[in-house]
């Protein structure tokens, strides 16, 4: 079976490696500028109340 | 008319299998159990039968505004009363059983006041009940919100809350009168587990239901969170809680699995209990009502995308933390240990996220008590998902383990973090779904603020030393190279940190108290005559344009 | 990168594909971690001297559970050498093999019980039961005298031993016949137990609660209690331990 020890040294080395890239990779992309303004609408969504309203009168007709 | 006949008769049906279930039980537990299901079925069999409209003398009893509002809420009033009730209910259970440890005469010698029967009480009437209640309510009121949509199936929403009510209080009952399954927040026997199943697929369709017939084409990230916790908490319930009933009219079952792998699905289950039910659910909370009261988008939609799926792959990896240095294998361990570390980070971006809305408008934290419940429920969120991966880690565990140390810790992010949230949410729904112009006071919420705040660092703090102490002492030898002190010592020890403990529940129920009279006033319609939370200076004298003298 | 976001707007705006994502992000870490305790061999070592529970000590169990006791108790002591100087050698995976479910517990508001059996007298445990601090000034336990009066009513011991044999404890055909003949067997002194203990070895046959003519709840703990820890001999399991 997998021993302490084994998982411990890569968890150490190559793990703690990987798992730094990823954050780093994970970190970056939150600010890439790609999509940022559907992001946008979707973080605004929950504010638009007037706008929507619109939207449902369109989808109604 | 047929639809009616049909309802009424198949509760009727219920009733009497109850009944039935009454008259042949093998055991008086099993009996009273089947004694408030047949009431129940009754009940409900009333309230279709006579047909009256009860949604009218309900909004009257309660004030509700007449289908005013757009949206399905009568579920999600009932919900929020539900969440007082069952909040004070769990807490005063709480601080009851903390002043049993610390005065034992207060178990009174009868066998439903024993400290093993209530503590079973006091957990599930926070989490489930005062938790639940808070989950289902703030879910169906996200939802409908963010879908602009009205509830899907109305009729199976209404089942859901007061399915769940009855859940609660079979399970309650059950643990009052010693019916349980003895596995920590599984503790319900196998049939209102089976209930619960039911009443949990149908909120799984009203909640999806919903989202399907949403007019908005995007799906908000809350609802993601609600999603996974509802999927999540179905998987594990299920897996958990399969067993074996010694016979189908009575209460008694035994667990599926044994020993090792018992132990394993217990604290999967119970660690993502956690996980799901204390924080996907209660994050779904944070990313809509942090947003709406701080009046500002959430800080980074992409940061909590990584924050949604990161935390639920993470999450469920973490549960033998649990089990360190027991007879779980040591792989097991370290894999539970190394995702547990891993887990810091999505609920540290988590509740970064949650902080950094509050980007240019800081100063609210300063005049809206509400924000500052929610500044300070994401700060108790951070400090115990810190704590949790370093409680993690085998080093600290060997210590801190079977001490009151992980009761703090659980107790800092279920006081802090849920409970804290939780009030925010309350009170910004109640003046909204009562249509109120404000709450009743909003200084008797900061005074809430102050008094649960203080009340958790007292608890937190009496906690990390009592743990820390008991797992000293429990381990020091002496010069001679025998254990310094027997168990009955660090007993004795506890004492002075047990009182501190129930001196904080008593401020943090007062606080509680607080917020139930607060909000039953502004469903009242009262507004509370008080000084605003800040005044901006105005001096009318200098309000006026500076006139230049003219040349003489 | 764009393409990550580009996939995901899909999953944001179609709930059943989000839901079945969601899903499988979270049943992986259980699959990886649960399944295969059920198939590694080695997860429970085959320790010599385990057996599964008498019908009085099962229905002492029962009454453990009942009360609670798991919240204050715990029932693993871990391989430290104040552990297992204050409680006993540590536990091991096999010695709760038969317990639906694990009573293993997550705090010690009072001692590890793994190995309490034999630790004390039958009257320790009686009196300790009915007022705990008469015994142990410091003690917080609750007490419970209830159950030296009442009569212990486990209900039909074959429906409990039919339904665990159901979920893999090794009962046999006798056991469950004879179940409710071994639970008033165990606990009366005038009773012939050649029977009983030949096919439960290591069980203590004998009045628990100091009250020979009444069949109690108390009989039942104490004889729960008074087994725990005491069917492995150590000596024994030692030899058969792998180095970890």
């Amino acid at each position: 079976m997998i021993d302490y020890h084994l998982l411990r040294e890569f968890a150490d080395s190559w793990g703690l490696l990987f798992m730094l890239l990823t954050f780093l990779v994970l970190i970056g992309w939150t600010f890439l500028p790609g999509s940022r303004e559907r992001h946008h609408d979707a973080a605004n969504m929950i504010f638009d109340e007037a706008k929507s309203l619109d939207k449902e009168r369109d989808n109604v007709q | 008319m047929v639809s009616l006949v049909l309802r009424s008769g198949g509760w009727f049906v219920v009733a009497l299998l109850a009944f039935l279930a009454l008259a042949f039980s093998a055991d008086t537990g099993f009996a009273i159990h089947m004694g408030i299901v047949m009431l129940a079925a009754l009940i409900t069999m009333w309230v279709t039968m006579s047909g009256a409209d009860y949604g009218s003398i309900a909004r009257g009893i309660l004030r509700m505004p007449a289908d005013q509002s757009r949206y399905d809420d009568d579920p999600i009033r009932w919900g929020v009363i539900a969440i007082m009730f069952w909040g004070l209910a769990g807490f005063l259970a709480g601080l009851y059983i903390a002043l049993q440890l610390a005065f034992p005469v207060l178990n009174l010698g009868l066998e439903w006041t024993t400290f093993g029967r209530l503590r079973p009480l006091h957990t599930s009437a926070v989490i489930f009940a005062f938790g639940g209640n808070a989950l289902i309510a703030t879910s169906f009121y996200v939802v409908q919100r963010t879908c602009r949509a009205r509830l899907a199936f109305p009729a199976l929403a209404r089942f859901v809350f007061w399915g769940y009510q009855l859940f609660i209080v079979l399970a309650a009952t059950g643990y009052l009168l010693g019916i349980t399954e003895a596995r920590e927040y599984a503790e319900p026997e196998w049939y209102v587990d089976l209930w619960l199943t039911v009443v949990w697929v149908s909120y799984l369709a009203v909640f999806v239901g919903t989202i399907v017939k949403r007019k908005e084409p995007h799906i908000y990230v809350a609802n993601w969170f609600f999603l996974s916790f509802i999927l999540t908490v179905a998987m594990l319930h299920l897996v958990n809680n399969l067993s074996m009933p010694v016979s189908l009219l009575g209460s008694k079952s035994y667990a599926a699995f044994s020993g090792v792998q018992d132990a394993l699905t217990q604290w999967w289950y119970g660690h993502n209990a956690v996980g799901f039910f204390l924080t996907a659910g209660f994050l779904g909370m944070m990313y809509y009502f942090v947003p709406k009261q701080a009046e500002r988008p959430v800080y980074s939609y992409r940061l909590s995308i990584i924050h949604f799926w990161s935390l639920i792959f993470l999450y469920i990896w973490a549960g033998p933390h649990h089990l360190h240095y027991t007879a779980l294998p040591d792989w097991a361990q370290t894999m539970g240990m190394v995702f547990s570390v891993m887990l810091w980070m999505p609920s540290w971006g988590g509740m970064i996220n949650g902080l950094m809305t509050l980007n240019g408008a800081w100063d609210k934290i300063r005049t809206d008590p509400i924000i500052r419940m929610m500044v300070m429920a994401l700060a108790f969120y951070g400090m115990s998902t810190f704590e949790g991966p370093m409680l993690s880690i085998k080093a600290v565990n060997s210590l801190s383990h079977y001490t009151d140390w992980t009761v703090g810790h659980v107790h800092s992010g279920a006081l802090g973090w849920n409970g804290m949230i939780t009030f925010a949410a309350v009170y910004y729904m109640a003046p909204r779904l009562w249509n109120r112009q404000r709450l009743y006071s909003l200084r008797m919420v900061n005074w809430h603020f102050w008094l649960s705040t203080v009340g958790i660092v007292l608890y937190a703090a009496s906690m990390w030393v009592a743990g820390i102490m008991q797992g000293l002492m429990w381990r020091e030898y002496g010069a001679d190279g025998y254990l310094v002190y027997s168990f009955a010592e660090v007993v004795s020890a506890m004492f002075p940190m047990y009182v501190i403990r129930a001196a904080g529940g008593v401020l943090y129920l007062s606080g509680a108290i607080l917020m139930a009279y607060n909000v039953w006033m502004t469903i009242a319609g009262h507004l509370r005559e008080e000084k605003p939370m800040t005044e901006t200076p105005y001096n009318e004298a200098a309000d006026r344009p500076l006139v230049v003298a003219p040349a003489e | 990168m764009s393409t990550i976001t580009e996939n995901h707007k899909k999953l944001e705006r179609n709930v059943t594909l989000l839901g079945v994502f969601a899903f499988l992000a979270v049943i992986i870490g259980g699959l990886v971690e649960i399944v295969p305790l059920f198939w590694v061999k080695n997860t429970v070592e085959k320790v010599e001297g385990m057996r599964p529970y008498t019908p009085l000590e099962l229905a002492g169990r029962n009454i453990y559970m009942r009360e609670g006791c798991y919240n204050c108790h715990s029932q693993m002591v871990r391989p430290f050498r104040d552990e297992v100087e204050r409680y006993g050698h540590y536990s091991l995976a096999a010695e709760s093999m038969y317990d639906h479910p694990f009573q293993w517990g997550s705090k010690r508001t009072g001692p590890d019980l793994a190995r309490v059996g034999g630790r004390y007298s039958d009257e320790w445990h009686v009196q300790h039961l009915i007022d705990p601090r008469s015994v142990v000034p410091e003690s917080i336990m609750p007490p419970y005298a209830f159950l030296a009066e009442r009569e212990l009513k486990a209900g039909d011991m074959t429906k409990h031993l039919t339904a665990l044999s159901r979920v893999g404890v090794p009962y046999s055909e006798k056991d469950i016949e004879q179940a409710n003949a071994d639970l008033a067997a165990q606990a009366d002194p005038e009773a012939d137990t050649d029977d009983l203990l030949a096919r439960y070895p290591k069980a203590q046959a004998r009045d628990f609660d100091g009250n020979p003519g009444k069949l109690t709840e108390m009989d039942a703990l104490v004889a729960y209690m008074q087994m725990l820890g005491t069917l492995v001999d150590f000596k024994a399991a030692e030899a058969q331990e792998q180095p970890r």
